[in-house]
């Protein structure tokens, strides 16, 4: 074959590669949309997202709580894996010795790895019932989702904040501490700053994974539909109700679970096109050619 | 004379590699000093010894003294930051914080505690006029120090240097990224700062040693081959080799 040819077959391979992956992707999202808009067609689309009653049985389809449980799971557990996850990041990239990152490194990348359900499993036989003995009620609560997520995003944000910060240009630490700046402050004021961009990266996946969690939400959060009253309540997250229902909804039921899951993509999309934005304008702000 | 800088039968080791092998070198206080010699002589090594630097490297091993002011900079009880603010470096890379220009220069300041802002505005001010960039930046301050150009960047690295007013400042190449204008620029203030500073400049460039230098050591395989005046060097070398390397016949 000519080198004319070759290259010719490599391009297109890499564009009908490209191509075919789009198209599956729109396929599903066309499918989605065609499934769930007879839904919120027939039951109002104000009905649909403000409802506060989800009742398949007497014909209510409201998922308002179940936005504000998939918010609040999500945003309770980056309260707690966010500072937890870029401290570490920090200790690990600028602070453990050389021999304890070679431990801790893939242990925390193993930690990414392991399935949902374990930690789900984990979270009903050990956290539910301490929750419960602990702080009362059923042990089944936003809260309890929001520890198991906070554990199962902690890898995510470490490793990805810890490359961030290791890629901060070495000349940077070294100016820092040439003019006589403690570690502490070299981190504090130049190398953390400048690895935000990266540090926002990190929350951007993390954020992504616990709002797409289900099964170990299911297994933990109690699932019952209601706007939590503390963060103690048991909730029900969009994604939950997917899982759940799943079995044995027809007709407009099946339909409504369909339209939960298109509430859900524009939740995702709204939430990473915030959090681009703030990386964006962070990006921006710093200046500088990396990251 | 009286000598800010005395470092006596210095070795250092990275690893089992021998980068300097018994260096004994005295610095002149408020003079410009120059080390010349080949690529991985041990130059660049050699001042980063002087603020410690090299102490970031986790194979680094020394043993000899340095003394600053007739004190052991590597006695265990010297805080490594009070020394580093005495004695000031300049990298052979411009490496400007991704800052503004103001936060630049201040930076130094801030890390030691003064967060006064006029007084912080005033030595901001001082030092930018210092290293002869005041005109250039005065009213962009504000700005991004990654916006300026190389030279520019250089000489606010040199500003934001002489803002915690170092006794002596260490110059790693300074001009070897920038272009011949900006060079010339950064060589009048080198002319300038002397009176007040101690400069220690590693160079590649033997006019520029010629021109910014009063003394200068010429340093080959890890140890000074010959060190003095530096007219004396450069016109009567004692040394052969000395004489091959000024004169280009290697390196």
């Amino acid at each position: 074959m000519s080198r004319w040819n070759e290259e010719f077959f490599i391009e297109k391979g890499l564009l009908l590669t490209a191509v075919s992956s789009i198209i599956i992707i729109t396929l599903i999202i066309v499918f989605i949309f065609k499934e769930g808009l007879p839904a919120i067609q027939s039951y109002g689309f104000i009905n649909f997202i403000f409802g506060m009653d989800w009742a398949p049985s007497s014909g209510q389809y409201g998922v308002f709580p179940m936005i504000i449980g998939s918010l609040g799971i999500t945003a309770l557990s980056l309260l707690m894996a966010v500072p937890l996850g870029i401290l570490c990041a920090i200790f690990l990239a600028e602070v453990a010795p050389a021999r304890m990152r070679k431990i801790l490194n893939p242990t925390i990348q193993t930690l990414a790895g392991i399935p949902s359900v374990v930690y789900g499993f984990f979270g009903l036989i050990l956290l539910v019932p301490f929750m419960r003995i602990h702080f009362g009620g059923t042990g089944f609560s936003m809260f309890t989702a929001s520890i198991i997520l906070t554990i199962m995003i902690l890898p995510i944000i470490v490793s990805v904040s810890e490359d961030a910060i290791r890629s901060i240009p070495q000349e940077y630490k070294e100016a820092s501490l040439a003019l006589g700046a403690t570690h502490w402050q070299t981190i504090k004021n130049v190398i953390f700053p400048a690895a935000i961009p990266g540090v926002i990266t990190s929350v951007i996946l993390g954020m992504g994974r616990a709002i797409g969690e289900t099964l170990a939400i299911i297994m933990v959060a109690g699932n019952v539909v209601q706007i939590p009253g503390s963060i103690m309540d048991p909730v029900r997250a969009l994604t939950s109700n997917i899982a759940i229902e799943m079995g044995y909804a027809t007709g407009i039921h099946y339909n409504a679970l369909f339209a939960t899951g298109i509430v859900l993509i524009f939740m995702i999309i709204i939430l990473l096109v915030l959090a681009n934005y703030l990386h964006y304008k962070k990006k921006v702000t710093v200046g500088g050619g990396y990251l | 004379m009286e000598y800010i800088i005395e470092a006596e039968n210095l070795n250092v080791y990275f690893d089992e590699l021998h980068i300097l092998k018994g260096v004994s070198l005295k610095i002149p206080k408020n003079t410009v000093t120059a080390l010349i010699g080949p690529s991985g002589c041990g130059k660049s090594t050699f001042i980063r010894t002087l603020n410690r630097m090299n102490d970031l490297i986790s194979t680094f091993r020394m043993d000899g003294t340095v003394l600053l002011d007739g004190e052991d900079i590597y006695n265990p009880k010297v805080d490594v930051v009070d020394l580093r603010k005495r004695v000031g470096m300049v990298f052979q890379k411009p490496n400007p914080f991704p800052k503004s220009i103001f936060d630049n220069v201040a930076y130094g300041l801030r890390v030691h505690g003064i967060n006064d802002k006029d007084i912080l505005e005033h030595k901001v001010e001082e030092a930018l006029k210092g290293a002869a960039l005041w005109d250039e930046v005065e009213n962009i301050l504000d700005k991004s120090a990654m916006g300026l150009s190389g030279g520019q960047q250089q000489r606010l690295c040199i500003a934001r240097t002489i803002a915690v007013e170092p006794e002596v400042i260490l110059m790693d190449e300074p001009c070897s990224a920038l272009d011949p204008i900006s060079t010339t620029k950064i060589e009048d203030l080198i002319h300038k700062l002397k009176k007040d500073y101690t400069i220690i400049i590693v160079t590649h460039n033997m006019q520029q040693a010629t021109r910014v230098s009063k003394y200068a050591a010429f340093f080959l395989h890890g140890e000074i081959v010959e060190n003095g005046r530096t007219e004396q060097i450069f016109l009567e070398p004692c040394d052969q080799r000395t004489e091959d390397y000024i004169t280009g016949r290697f390196g």
